[in-house]
């Protein structure tokens, strides 16, 4: 359902994206690594259409990404920013709500996605709180939220892609594991799922696909296994890394050196 | 607070004020004869001249400007996503400040238009000339951007102020009095003609405003966050901007400096009700219209026959109040 063809994107005369192609089908899930500053967030807003490409093709569903008004890309696409501040006194309630505004499916549908995400993310305790007032973890639980609700009906839209910026980098392990198995649940309901993730055995545990970047550029792309090597690490973290198998998961899990 | 409770009790309480700012004054006026005189059959035409030429216009035009500073303070909070943000501070006060100033020390030998004079004129053109520089300023071909829009604010405030000090320095005694009592604000010079024009304007503002409430509420996650859930943000911010200035360009011209009804109002409101904008839009504008009803009517009854300039009185209840909710703002969610 996303096509990336041969994409460079530039900023300010700052390359931030070269010669970057992949695909990605309905219910996969793709996780972008690579060193801080290698143009993984300017990827995700590429693909939601912040930044439009100097080069290349963005397809969604078929359609040129340029092709989809407003209102139809965000029923179809949403995004995770890494950090968004909200300092006025909504509930946690409002705020995902807030995920329903390009959709006009009434309020009893609504409610229902709301009941849904909110059980999914492990917030229907905080619904009456306000979100100024919540922890880091708690306040990306809800914004994690926010975004399923705006994309989570396979009714509203057929084809849907969910770009995650770093959605467990405020959490607990538990909650980690939590929100990733939701996130594969919510893929499997036929969505495709983008995630930059820092922690890279998380990602190879919970990504059928994984994309390295360094520099803009992709240094690997692949099954987990054909990516997260002792070799790729190095090229793009430059430090020696010591690459291992989980021995449940049977993922490939990675330690410092 | 829930805002349909909210709103029954200020549209209840919006005629009571009008009712009550018509009776009290320099002349207490019988009931009786005020309601016979509201519907044209009062047989005391002394009577009937102060409620129908002098009262009621001011009534209704104090409530207009009130709802009109209150709703437009309410959208910039929203869009500047800071809730102590004000309309002046995009220029608009600054800048209809200047304006008046110059019509004042330099139009002394022209005539107004349509019932407002020279000096309301000028004030809506000041304010409305500033909020178009700032806005100018603040956009490029990436969009507009809050941030700079709140600091070329505070550069073209200082500038429409530094002018508008010069002109104070070359001008008379009696130039120099209209000027400070222009810029305390006040409502004496209702009339009719008056009224039609703010409520021309009112009914547009709060007609398309509360339009925007979703996307208001959209752009409190943030402006990217607003437009991946599909708000056209350039298109709105430009929309929201230009009925501000309309909006307090045409309060301050008929009114002049009204302080802090913009910045209280929808700060009160939002303690009642939070900040949805589709409950507090509406609140903003009656509250806005009640209070400055009650803060007008204070100002015509406190040193009664003369009157005070009812800039002076919110500015005198406002400040204090404002301080007293900065102090308590984490008790309500605020950073």
């Amino acid at each position: 359902m996303l096509e990336v063809a041969d994409v460079d994107v530039a900023r300010g005369g700052r390359t931030l994206l070269r010669g970057l192609s992949f695909h990605l089908a309905a219910g996969e899930r793709l996780a972008v690594i690579g060193p801080n500053g290698a143009g993984k967030s300017s990827l995700l807003h590429t693909l939601i259409g912040d930044h439009a490409p100097a080069r290349g093709d963005i397809r969604v569903g078929g359609r040129p990404l340029t092709a989809l008004g407003d209102r139809e890309r965000a029923c179809r696409l949403a995004l995770l920013p890494q950090a968004s501040t909200l300092d006025f006194p909504f509930t946690v309630d409002e705020v995902v709500a807030l995920g329903r505004t390009p959709h006009a499916s009434g309020a009893v549908a609504d409610r229902a996605v709301i009941e849904a995400v909110c059980a999914a993310t492990d917030i229907d305790h905080l619904r009456r709180r306000l979100y100024p007032r919540l922890s880091g973890g708690e306040k990306q639980r809800v914004q994690l939220a926010r975004v399923l609700a705006q994309i989570w009906r396979p009714e509203d839209a057929g084809e849907r892609l969910l770009l995650l910026d770093e959605p467990v980098a405020a959490l607990d392990i538990g909650h980690q594991a939590l929100v990733m198995d939701r996130i594969a649940a919510f893929a499997a309901g036929g969505a495709a799922v983008v995630v930059v993730l820092h922690d890279i055995s998380l990602a190879a545990r919970h990504a059928d696909r994984m994309l390295a970047l360094r520099d803009g550029a992709a240094v690997a792309q692949g099954v987990p296994a054909d990516v997260v090597t002792v070799d790729t690490m190095r090229r793009l973290f430059d430090a020696d890394a010591c690459v291992m198998t989980h021995p449940r998961t049977h993922t490939p899990v990675v330690l410092h050196g | 607070m829930k805002p349909r409770t909210l709103l029954v009790v200020l549209t209840l309480a919006l005629p009571a004020a009008l009712l009550v700012a018509i009776l009290l004054g320099a002349v207490a006026l019988p009931p009786a004869g005020v309601f016979a005189a509201l519907v044209g059959q009062g047989d005391d035409a002394r009577l009937g001249l102060i409620v129908q030429h002098i009262r009621a216009p001011r009534a209704v035009l104090t409530a207009l400007v009130g709802a009109l500073l209150a709703v437009c303070g309410a959208a910039m909070q929203g869009l500047f996503r800071n809730p102590l943000a004000d309309p002046s501070l995009i220029g608009v006060t600054a800048g209809a400040s200047a304006g008046a100033s110059l019509a004042i020390v330099f139009g002394g030998a022209l005539s107004g238009l349509a019932g407002l004079s020279l000096v309301s004129l000028g004030a809506f053109a000041g304010g409305t000339l500033a909020v178009i520089v700032v806005y100018r300023l603040a956009t490029d071909a990436a969009g507009t951007s809050v941030a700079t829009m709140l600091l070329a604010g505070i550069a073209i405030g200082a500038i429409a102020g530094s002018l508008s000090s010069l002109l104070e320095f070359y001008a008379s005694n009696d130039m120099l009095r209209r000027i400070s009592l222009w810029r305390m604000g006040g409502l004496d010079g209702a009339n009719w003609p008056r009224v039609a024009i703010v409520a021309a304007v009112a009914v547009v503002i709060l007609g398309v405003l509360p339009a925007q409430a979703n996307a208001l509420n959209a752009l409190l996650l943030g402006e990217s966050e607003a437009r991946h859930l599909g708000v056209a943000v350039d298109a709105v911010k430009r929309r929201l901007v230009l009925l501000a200035a309309a909006g307090v360009g045409v309060s301050v011209a008929v009114a002049g400096a009204i302080a802090f009804v913009g910045l209280v109002v929808p700060h009160v409101v939002r303690m009642l009700i939070g900040p949805d904008h589709r409950g507090l839009l509406p609140a903003s504008a009656l509250a806005g219209a009640v209070l400055l009803l009650a803060a007008d009517t204070l100002a015509r009854l406190v040193i009664a026959p003369s009157e005070l300039p009812v800039g002076l009185l919110t500015a005198l209840l406002g400040a204090p109040f404002f301080i007293s909710l900065l102090r308590r703002r984490r008790e309500y969610g605020m950073p």
